[in-house]
């Protein structure tokens, strides 16, 4: 009997059992998502394909977490961008409901930290839903493997949110550093305390 | 008379003194969730920055000032320990009768799962236990007025 692909098995499970559409999981390919930069223009996953990888890290303005973590979420990018992995930004948080994270104020605090990876407005949230994201800051790691993103890490960033020098565990550094180095990514999956997405009704 | 008119006043005093948060670590919390007792256990997790959060409280309040029978509401903050003359102080402003407890444990990913392995880690977040019957409900988001009694009920049953 042919091997059904698994994307038509992963329909089928949809169509009989699931109410909730699947959301990646490690080793999932990612889809291709197009998304406004602050800078008005479009930016998609497909524009990568060049890189080894690329740090999706679901983000925003107004939680005291994301804030904690922001220039450490900047480092990341300076680290990483020029060896294949560059961060790309996501704020998929409902402005009605955190009007502090309008697209206006985006692009305010791109520019106030001089931002040098895309800061993309998820508008209808529909991308954080298909990554599953629930928190901010919430970070995927995806490893590009021959031109598909598949997710080889999901969860924070280390395990100190007040005080990044003292985190004795940087888990999407280590991540990196080992898909950077084919290696087995030490940790693959941790959670954080955050600020909820916030969600349309 | 005076021995009356002093302890009424030293009742007066116990009851304006707001109480304060106490800082612990997860092993406190654990033992609320497996510790036999009476009564339902309501572990409430919130922060003082926490919007949502912050909006519910009333709901835990208002449970704690009516002193149902078989219902114990614990609010357990993730505010960082150094913050915690500011939770104090939110504690006297909003008139915060339920106990409250400061988390001090930064190693989220160490405990999370704990509480509910389905839990993303996001705040607000209600643990409902039976520590009777051990069976528990997690809710991870804002409650709404009457979801409390809901599912407090539920597992009285």
């Amino acid at each position: 009997m042919k091997k059904l692909p698994l994307s038509l098995l992963v329909v089928l499970a949809t169509v009989l059992f699931g109410s909730k559409s699947p959301t990646y999981d490690l080793g999932d390919d990612v889809a291709n998502f197009t998304l406004k930069n602050v800078d008005g223009k479009m930016v998609s996953l497909t524009d990568y394909t060049s890189s080894k990888g690329v740090i999706v890290i679901f983000d925003c303005n107004t939680c005291p977490f994301s804030r904690a973590y922001n220039d450490r979420i900047i480092a990341l990018n300076d680290r990483y961008a020029s060896k294949g992995f560059p961060v790309i930004t996501i704020n998929a948080n409902n402005p009605e409901l955190s009007p502090g994270d309008s697209f206006k104020e985006m692009a305010s605090r791109a520019k106030k930290k001089n931002y040098t990876f895309p800061y993309l407005v998820d508008e209808t949230q529909s991308v954080a839903k298909s990554f599953g994201a629930t928190n901010t800051p919430h970070v995927f790691v995806l490893k590009n493997d021959a031109q598909h993103f598949k997710v080889a890490y999901i969860g924070t960033i280390d395990n100190n949110s007040r005080d990044g020098s003292a985190a004795t565990k940087k888990y999407v550094e280590e991540a990196v550093d080992a898909l950077l180095t084919d290696k087995e990514v030490p940790t693959a999956k941790t959670k954080a305390i955050g600020c909820g997405i916030k969600w349309k009704e | 008379m005076f021995k009356r008119v002093f302890v009424i006043l030293l009742f007066s005093f116990e009851v304006a003194v707001a109480q304060k948060a106490a800082i612990v670590k997860f092993d406190r919390i654990e033992s609320i969730i497996k510790t036999t007792s009476n009564e339902i256990q309501v572990i409430n997790f919130w922060a003082t920055w926490c919007g949502p959060c912050v909006k519910e409280l009333p709901l835990f309040n208002a449970l704690t000032i009516r002193q149902d029978a078989g219902v114990k509401v614990t609010l357990v903050s993730v505010d960082y320990a150094d913050k915690i003359g500011q939770v104090n102080k939110f504690i006297a402003r909003n008139k915060l009768k339920p106990e409250v407890l400061l988390l001090d444990e930064l190693d989220y990913n160490a405990w999370i799962d704990k509480v509910d392995p389905g839990w993303g880690g996001a705040i607000p977040a209600t643990l409902f236990v039976n520590t009777k019957t051990g069976q528990r409900k997690f809710v991870d988001k804002e409650l709404k007025e009457g979801e409390l009694e809901k599912y407090i009920q539920s597992l009285k049953n």
